[in-house]
């Protein structure tokens, strides 16, 4: 980024510019690129070190180096400064925000369509459920994040103490699901203001990592508290959930046989997924509705200036145990499905990855914007999918795809935030106003 | 100085290591008064302020605030944050620190938190949207409004704080101050950055807080002619310690006013001597 737009734009590049910088792009390619790619060495039959040379996939390296230098230079004159602000005509500007307004509401439906869509493609409905369980951990620790403004690394701490919570009071005491459910969610919590306590003092960077390190306790004490938590081997045989006491199994008592239609197994499926459905929108409006009450904008304050909150008689100590707590017992819910969902459990599944993942996600969709995380879930988890088929570059392809976004919007998906209440009209607030928090 | 102090500060010292930026400070801040804390820079003062309002735990000394109904609370011993929601103390602060990202009518809001946290029940009444919690957000909104008016900037309400400019932004943080309906309102220079018009319309506001409210109102400030026009008592600090205190008039005359403004700052010194008449 440039330190100044101003300059910039007082001075376009021109085409001597443009092909210095690609012909030192070049090189800098050709240097990097002329023993990872040029040469090539093995291990021959008898131990020998064999080399051939590889000299045209070299150059076509650096000529797409070349020549991509010179696109990203024509693209971003074309664009202008990272920060400048095109004039969008009047008629197009309404178009968008009536497609901005739109487009919840056509999610929705689509999503709750989705089961009759794809009934038959049981490879879209398990993903559709992965995407809702990640949407619903995004929200989660959108109100961590995005709202309260502290940098939580640890968010699989709480996901990992719903699963078990869930699986262990199933197996070990036969509670069924939904009964089990707010006591995930309550345990979660509860670990959520155990972990706040001596933590939420701190701030930013060591916030960031001694939520890190919570994460990384919760997984290693699950791993070898073997006697509770079987360690490595995880949990097994964890409860299907039912409907109101129905399995939803071939057996006699099963829902397919009272209803008296052939039993599929995606009944199961089509049930888990309206299960992670609801409790993803719950999510959604308890975030939405705690938003317009005081502790929410609390939280937006805290993220906003700790100090002047304090000078205005707001107890920041239990304003952030309380963001900890909610987002927790969210993380909490999602764990608990995530357990019935897999019927088996293991640390494995609660790793840093989950973490980071669950985070680029709020923050790729724009940190507080709830639209926001609900399409970077879906451009995360089914992106990734959409990718498979690139194989062993979908991981290169995804980066540049966030790198991309991240130059071009720098504040997520959707930056701007909305107000809580207002007196005439209510407008969207720029995100260059609005502060990340510092934890 | 006569019998009714909201505030008495008796000999309060802060020290930061070797350094004494308050020593030995002793005085009072009447009721329904305007009392200024002037000095040069460097002088304490926003030390003597981040003691009254909890930022900072002082070395030794006490600060007693006395509510109308007489009781007593003793300030050192409180959080910052109880301070405010207990004592009734507000106070804005030298650098502007209102919420940029929200808007001007959210920052009053979020001033009014103690008192919707109640009315919210603690969030669960406002979570199933309780008619109860429904009549208090509109009576804060109402407050909200009525101080937005009464500072001029009702037409900036869905205004986003960080684009007012700087001159409003003054205005909003007092009118959030105010939001919090406190017994003594603490400004720490609120005229800074101001010119000349936007300072006199200040002093009237000041003023009319004064008057309409009751609060009572201590300030730093540099801006002589403000000090001048609307305080009641003047204390003046120089290295930590009072040098003196006194009515407007008797401070401008003061030969160790005048020493330590001279011994500081030229143009201060003599704005001191001029202002005021």
């Amino acid at each position: 980024m440039s330190a100044n737009p101003a300059v910039q734009t007082s001075r376009a590049p021109g085409a001597a510019f443009i092909l210095k910088k690609a012909l030192v792009s070049a090189f800098v390619a050709l240097v990097l690129f002329s023993l990872m790619i040029g040469v090539r060495t093995e291990a021959g039959p008898q131990g020998q070190l064999v080399y051939w040379t590889r000299f045209g996939d070299l150059a076509a390296m650096v000529g797409a180096v070349f020549g991509g230098s010179i696109i990203i230079e024509l693209l971003r004159q074309w664009w202008g400064p990272v920060d400048t602000v095109k004039v969008v005509p009047a008629s197009v500007q309404r178009g968008l925000s009536l497609a901005g307004r739109l487009l919840p509401p056509v999610l929705l439906v689509f999503t709750f369509l989705v089961p009759v869509l794809f009934y038959n493609e049981r490879y879209i409905l398990d993903l559709a459920i992965l995407v809702l369980t990640y949407v619903m951990l995004g929200w989660g620790l959108n109100v961590v994040v995005g709202l309260a403004g502290l940098l939580d690394l640890g968010y699989v701490a709480f996901y990992a103490v719903g699963a078990y919570s869930y699986a262990l009071l199933a197996t070990n005491f036969g509670l069924s699901f939904w009964i089990c459910l707010p006591l995930a969610g309550i345990l979660a919590a509860f670990w959520g203001v155990l972990l706040g306590f001596p933590v939420l003092r701190l701030r930013g960077d060591y916030l960031a990592i001694v939520t890190l390190a919570f994460g990384e306790i919760i997984r290693l004490v699950l791993i070898n508290w073997q006697s509770l938590t079987g360690g490595p081997n995880g949990v097994t045989g964890i409860p299907r959930p039912t409907l109101f006491g129905i399995p939803l199994s071939p057996a006699d008592d099963g829902l397919a046989a009272l209803l008296g239609i052939e039993f599929s197994p995606t009944h199961r499926i089509v049930f888990l997924f309206y299960i992670i459905l609801a409790l993803a929108l719950l999510t959604n409006w308890v975030t939405i509705r705690l938003r317009r009450l005081p502790i929410g904008r609390a939280w937006e304050a805290l993220r906003e200036d700790e100090v002047a909150c304090r000078a205005l008689g707001i107890n920041t100590t239990t304003t952030k145990l309380t963001a900890f707590a909610t987002g927790a017992m969210f993380g909490g819910f999602a764990g608990a499905f995530f357990a019935t969902r897999q019927g088996f459990i293991s640390p494995e599944s609660f790793t840093f990855h989950e973490s980071a993942l669950v985070l680029a996600i709020v923050v790729l969709g724009g940190m507080g914007s709830q639209l926001g995380v609900a399409l970077a879930a879906l451009t995360m988890i089914g992106g990734f999918e959409l990718f498979r088929g690139l194989d062993q570059y979908r991981m290169l392809v995804f980066g540049m795809a966030m790198v991309l976004l991240m130059i071009w919007r720098p504040r997520g998906l959707i930056g701007h935030r909305a107000p809580t209440v207002f007196l005439k009209h209510s407008q969207a607030i720029s995100s260059d106003l609005v502060k990340e928090g510092h934890g | 100085m006569s019998g009714n102090p909201i505030l008495g500060v008796d000999r309060l010292s802060m020290r930061f290591g070797g350094i004494v930026a308050v020593n030995d400070l002793t005085f009072n801040a009447e009721r329904r008064k305007i009392t200024a804390l002037i000095g040069p820079n460097g002088a304490g003062k926003t030390t003597v302020f981040n003691c009254i309002t909890g930022f900072y735990k002082p070395t030794s000394g006490a600060m007693r605030l006395t509510h109308e109904d007489g009781r007593a609370i003793q300030l050192e011993r409180l959080n910052d944050f109880r301070i405010s929601k207990l004592a009734k103390v507000a106070r804005t602060f030298q650098n502007i620190r209102l919420f940029p990202g929200m808007t001007a009518l959210e920052n009053l809001m979020v001033a009014q938190h103690n008192a919707l946290m109640r009315a919210s029940g603690l969030t669960f009444l406002g979570l199933i949207g309780a008619p109860s919690w429904r009549n208090a957000e509109l009576a804060a909104i109402d407050l909200a409004r009525t101080w937005l008016d009464r500072v001029g900037l009702l037409d900036r309400a869905d205004d986003a704080a960080g684009n007012l400019p700087y001159g409003d932004q003054r205005r909003l943080e007092i009118a959030r101050a105010m939001c919090t309906q406190p017994a003594l309102l603490c400004l720490d220079e609120p005229a800074a950055g101001l010119n000349a018009r936007e300072s006199a319309a200040l002093s009237e506001l000041l003023l009319s807080i004064r008057a309409e409210h009751g609060t009572s109102i201590l300030l730093i400030e540099h801006d002589m002619s403000v000090v001048m026009q609307i305080s009641d008592h003047v204390v003046v600090m120089d290295h930590g310690v009072k040098i003196a205190e006194g009515t407007p008039r008797e401070i401008r005359d003061d030969p160790k006013v005048i020493a330590a403004y001279l011994g500081a700052d030229e143009e201060e010194a003599i704005a001191v001597m001029e202002s005021g008449t």
